[in-house]
């Protein structure tokens, strides 16, 4: 005991320096984000390295059962290959809104014809009735809303381009949620629409997406554009609003068509008010 | 005594008021950074028992860590410029300057113990503060350089200070 003490006293200037070393290193530990956050990191990555290594080791062990499952899997995917390369064959998604009770039903179909430059442009599908496709059903694409089948012969069906004078859309602002219908309008450019009957004190920002409302054929919440000029005004009490189309009609290769299940009993009774009025 | 007390006491307040207004918005392209607070340090008494320098170095560190945001970064560098100077000292000093109030400053000392004894404890206490600082030995040269450059900063600045102080035969 005495021994030690001597040797403490004798050292006293390490040991001194040891310990307040150890505080202050203690504190640039604590203290400082980067050097905790490195401090945490250089333990990591000893651990991760050795993890990496006997990994390493052990996926040589499983070599046999990865290759069975991958041959496997090869097999399940030429099957379904298969089934997309028939040419016949239709290809339908369907989206359960629990909420609302509603099912929408896709079919994935091609284009098979597409104009853009003419005042009323229409577009051709390569599915028809037979594939389930009836008059007056939406169309969307993956960028956004394409248009409304106008005809519909069996293998074939023709869409009223969103890029018609007569196309209307309801569509609604991502803020403020209020509703209006979205349209080519007077313009040539297959980037741009108009939506109208926007209420005057509805505030408007600049790059504010445009979405579907859901009250017409098209699920709500699908995205049709961006707002690039607000407030062009109708001469009355409504906003024309210039939107940037999401759509890509140029170069249109695969589109959706929305087979709304409640569409005609929606109809029907909404029907039943201009009979009463 | 009391005068050794009031002049230590006053060095410290200058010079970490210097170092912190002054000398933090010096340097050269983040390359060379002066520290010459840690004149302080050196110039405390050759006799000063080693627990009074630990703590002393220790305040020193954290008031400038306080100022530079980098809590205990100057404190270990302190530390260990305190350890380094007691090492020094010993190595160098007969045993009767131990007990001494003598300012190691030159004029007091020969300008040659001098000049080793600010340019080894600099590299001393820079070396621990920017490893700490840098907290890696990713792209040593760098830091190594940034040592060196600073080194060489902080000693022409204290060789400044000193010839500010100098006072001929003050023995």
């Amino acid at each position: 005991m005495k021994n030690l003490w001597l040797i403490l006293t004798k050292y006293n200037a390490f040991f001194l320096f040891i310990i307040f070393f150890g505080l202050a290193f203690y504190l640039v530990i604590k203290n400082n984000s980067f050097q905790r956050a490195s401090a945490v990191n250089s333990s990591n990555q000893l651990v991760g390295t050795a993890y990496a290594r006997i990994n390493a080791w052990k996926s040589y062990l499983h070599l046999a059962d990865e290759n069975a499952l991958l041959a496997e899997e090869n097999a399940t995917l030429r099957e379904r290959l298969q089934q997309f390369t028939m040419p016949d064959s239709v290809v339908r998604g369907t989206v359960r809104d629990s909420a609302r009770g509603i099912q929408y039903h896709y079919i994935v179909a091609k284009v098979t014809n597409n104009s853009i430059h003419q005042k009323n442009n229409y577009i051709t599908l390569d599915k028809g009735r037979k594939h389930g496709i009836e008059k007056g059903m939406g169309v969307i694409s993956s960028s956004g809303i394409v248009g409304i089948v106008l005809n519909v012969s069996e293998h074939f069906s023709t869409v009223q381009s969103l890029l018609h004078s007569e196309t209307r859309i309801s569509a609604e602002l991502e803020d403020s949620h209020a509703f209006g219908s979205l349209m080519w309008g007077d313009n040539y450019d297959a980037r741009m629409g108009i939506l109208r009957d926007i209420p005057n004190h509805v505030k408007v920002r600049e790059g504010e997406h445009v979405y579907t409302s859901g009250f017409s054929l098209f699920p709500p919440g699908i995205l049709a554009g961006r707002v690039i000029e607000t407030g062009v005004s109708g001469g009355d009490s409504f906003l024309d609003i210039r939107v940037e189309l999401s759509t890509q009609f140029h170069n249109l290769q695969q589109v959706y068509v929305v087979h709304d299940l409640l569409a005609k009993e929606k109809e029907a009774l909404e029907a039943q008010n201009d009979d009463n009025g | 005594m009391a005068k050794v007390f009031s002049y230590n006491i006053a060095r410290f307040f200058a010079l970490v008021v210097l170092q912190v207004f002054l000398f933090k918005n010096i340097g050269y392209y983040n390359l060379a950074t002066p520290f010459p607070y840690i004149l302080f340090l050196l110039l405390l008494p050759v006799g000063i028992p080693n627990f009074i320098l630990y703590c002393l170095a220790f305040i020193t560190g954290i008031t400038v860590d306080a100022f530079y945001d980098t809590l205990g970064v100057n404190a270990a560098a302190c530390i260990a410029l305190a350890w380094g100077r007691i090492t020094f000292l010993r190595v160098t000093l007969q045993t009767d300057h131990y007990e001494s109030y003598m300012t190691p400053l030159w004029g007091t000392v020969p300008f040659r113990w001098y000049f080793l004894y600010v340019v080894v404890l600099t590299t001393f206490h820079h070396l621990v503060l920017f490893l700490l600082e840098a907290f890696t030995f990713h792209q040593f040269h760098y830091t190594l350089i940034r040592i060196l450059l600073s080194c060489i900063f902080t000693v022409i600045i204290i060789l400044l200070f000193s010839l500010l102080f100098y006072r001929k035969k003050q023995r």
